[in-house]
């Protein structure tokens, strides 16, 4: 019997079962929760704890955003919580920049300012949270917005000016150097050269910052009280003697989400984008 | 154009003095090349003069005035660094006119030497591009673009051609030496790469650790290498040293090798020497040719030598043998040899060859 030839099958496209399984694992543990908090923010009271639960409300109602922003101050709070973590952020990126840079390039403070630097954020925050209350309280700046932004900023600072540190190191030098002999003074390069290439690391470190500044607990509770206080202070009167208000807390929490949202969506360009390709020899 | 005077200049970095005491003078539109193993100095030099790097001592003229407090920007110098250094956020065309831009030249004015500089480096089409874009020997381009639209008095390229292969660093060579006869600005080049210092210098600067070696014409250094450090430098292959002694006799002197005795072209003056005196003969491939002639010429001397490694390269071979138990190494015809072991007579040119003390190492 002659033999036959074997005969080639076309390739079939396998699908990858496996990944499929993995991503929709993983998309179900990261959209469950917010599924279940914006389904809680729209039900009825009524049907918080029913068994079976609802999955969606045959009558989806806004009263518990209404409530959360107005009657709780939630929206007094969001306001606040923008201005001060959005300033915060701006001067945290401003001095982490030019700090790190002067630690970078010209070893400001030899070996050890830099680590300093970052070993302010071994201290636990309750260790000053005291201290500090006092201090504000007899400098006039307890409770106020500029009070709370000081504390963000110098709070972030360390992890801002470590992040840009790491960035400015990794740099070559010789870019600023070729704009030093084109023209510029230390400053010019640093600001029209230095600056656009260090772009994805400031952004980084801002993005870093503000959502500390957003998501900060602690010293806000301490330090504001009917004017200045933050977003995340508010959630602390869902849960009271009433009991726990979950429609006005879910609510809240899907409001507090949306800047972080649209920063990240923003900032997401940046990031990824990397520079300095093809600055030096590729 | 400017001319420029070095004098006692030192830079140390704490414990490490990586310039012991230069002193230089380039004349205006010279073409200086400085040139010497990796850690002598030379680019702590050439960025000293640059002004990004501050001297420890002594002092800097650029056209006649003292520029050591002078920032870089206002010593009027352009500079090529080894890994380009375009700034990769701005096209071709804001990479070129960066330098005008930044010394408020009127917009119409920067657009109009951007556009000759890339003419003349023929560019132009690259204009719109980013530097991620270009091949390096695009980006080298730029990189000259940016020192010459800005016609500094002097310009100072910090080994530009090191990372090129090997072909385009040939053509970008040939550039350079192009671009100097062309507008003539005085130029300082630092290299490790020989080759790039004897094609493009008016003159070599050789330095070692910290220090001028020797300096002059690139053919000078060559011919007449002050110590063996210099003659081993420069020429591949590198010359052969073979150790001797001195023999003095009256008017005539030779060298001992072993039991060969090399008589030293008669006129040649030897500055200091004694007889007996150990000596390391210097001996270049080219001063070695396969012996045609009945007789040696003048000034010549003929070995019988047996081949033991040939090293073809088309035109020419590269022949090694010993000599009085050291190897040599000839520069001979591709047909003048065809395979080790071979015996062939080898006319050495003690004319050209050089002499150094064995214990100094410097020229006798």
């Amino acid at each position: 019997m002659a033999a036959v030839a074997p005969v080639r099958r076309p390739k079939r496209r396998s699908i990858p079962v496996g990944r499929i399984l993995l991503l929709g694992f993983f998309l179900l543990f990261v959209l469950w929760p917010l599924y279940w908090m914006f389904n809680t923010s729209i039900k009825p009271s009524d049907d918080y704890l029913t068994v079976p639960p609802v999955w969606f409300p045959s009558a989806p109602t806004l009263v518990h955003y209404e409530a959360a922003l107005f009657a709780y101050r939630g929206l007094d709070g969001l306001i606040n919580s923008l201005i001060i973590s959005l300033s915060a952020t701006v001067l945290s990126a401003l001095f982490g920049t030019l700090m790190a840079y002067s630690l970078a390039r010209y070893n400001t403070g030899g070996q050890h300012l830099s680590f300093w630097v970052l070993s302010q954020r071994f201290l636990p925050p309750i260790g000053i949270v005291l201290p500090v209350f006092l201090i504000y309280r007899g400098v006039g700046l307890y409770d106020t917005h500029i009070g709370l932004i000081i504390a963000y900023t110098v709070f972030t600072l360390p992890v801002s000016v470590w992040m840009m540190f790491a960035y400015f190191r990794g740099m070559p030098k010789s870019m600023e150097e070729a704009a030093l002999v084109d023209g510029c003074t230390r400053w010019e390069a640093f600001w029209r050269v230095a600056v656009p290439l260090a772009a994805p690391g400031i952004v980084a470190a801002a993005v870093f910052a503000f959502i500390a500044c957003w998501t900060e607990f602690f010293f806000a509770l301490i330090l504001t009280s009917r004017t200045a206080f933050t977003l995340p202070t508010v959630f602390r009167a869902f849960i009271g003697f009433q009991g726990a208000q979950y429609g006005e807390a879910a609510a809240l929490a899907i409001v507090s989400l949306v800047p972080s949202i649209a920063l990240g969506v923003l900032a997401q360009r940046h990031l990824v984008r990397g520079l300095t390709l093809g600055a030096v020899r590729g | 154009m400017a001319e420029v005077r070095i004098t006692g200049l030192h830079k140390r970095y704490g414990a490490f003095h990586a310039v012991r005491g230069i002193d230089l003078d380039i004349r205006d539109g010279e073409f200086t090349v400085l040139v010497g193993p990796s850690g002598c100095g030379k680019s702590t030099l050439l960025r000293t003069i640059a002004g990004l790097e501050e001297s420890s001592e002594g002092t800097i003229e650029i056209g006649g005035e003292v520029v050591n407090d002078f920032r870089p920007r206002d010593r009027d110098v352009a500079m090529v660094f080894q890994d380009y250094a375009l700034y990769p956020h701005m096209s071709v065309a804001k990479n070129i006119g960066f330098g005008l831009k930044a010394r408020k030249m009127p917009k119409p004015e920067v657009e109009a030497r951007v556009a000759e500089a890339a003419r003349m480096l023929g560019i132009t089409p690259l204009l719109g591009r980013f530097p991620r874009q270009l091949s390096g020997g695009q980006r080298q381009r730029v990189a000259i673009g940016r020192a010459i639209v800005r016609n500094p008095r002097i310009f100072l390229f910090d080994e530009p051609l090191s990372n090129l292969d090997a072909q385009l660093r040939d053509e970008m060579r040939g550039e350079i030496k192009r671009l100097h006869q062309d507008i003539a600005t005085t130029m300082i080049y630092v290299t490790h790469d020989q080759i790039e210092a004897m094609t493009l210098a008016d003159r070599i600067v050789l330095m070692r650790d910290g220090l001028i070696e020797q300096q002059g014409a690139p053919l000078d250094l060559f011919e007449r290498p002050a110590s063996t450090f210099v003659a081993g430098f420069l020429g591949s292959p590198r010359m052969s040293f073979l150790p001797g002694t001195l023999k003095l006799d009256g008017s005539a002197a030779a060298i001992r090798l072993a039991d060969a005795l090399l008589p030293v072209a008669p006129g040649r003056t030897l500055n200091g020497a004694t007889d007996g005196q150990p000596v390391l003969l210097g001996l270049r491939p080219e001063h070695l040719t396969r012996a045609h002639a009945a007789a040696p010429a003048q000034g010549t001397f003929r070995y019988d030598a047996t081949i033991d490694l040939l090293q073809p390269t088309g035109s020419r071979s590269y022949a090694t043998f010993r000599l009085a138990g050291s190897p040599v190494m000839a520069e001979l015809q591709a047909h003048d040899v065809s395979r080790p072991g071979e015996r062939l007579p080898i006319d050495i040119n003690m004319n050209r060859a050089s002499i150094f003390d064995a214990k100094t190492e410097r020229a006798i």
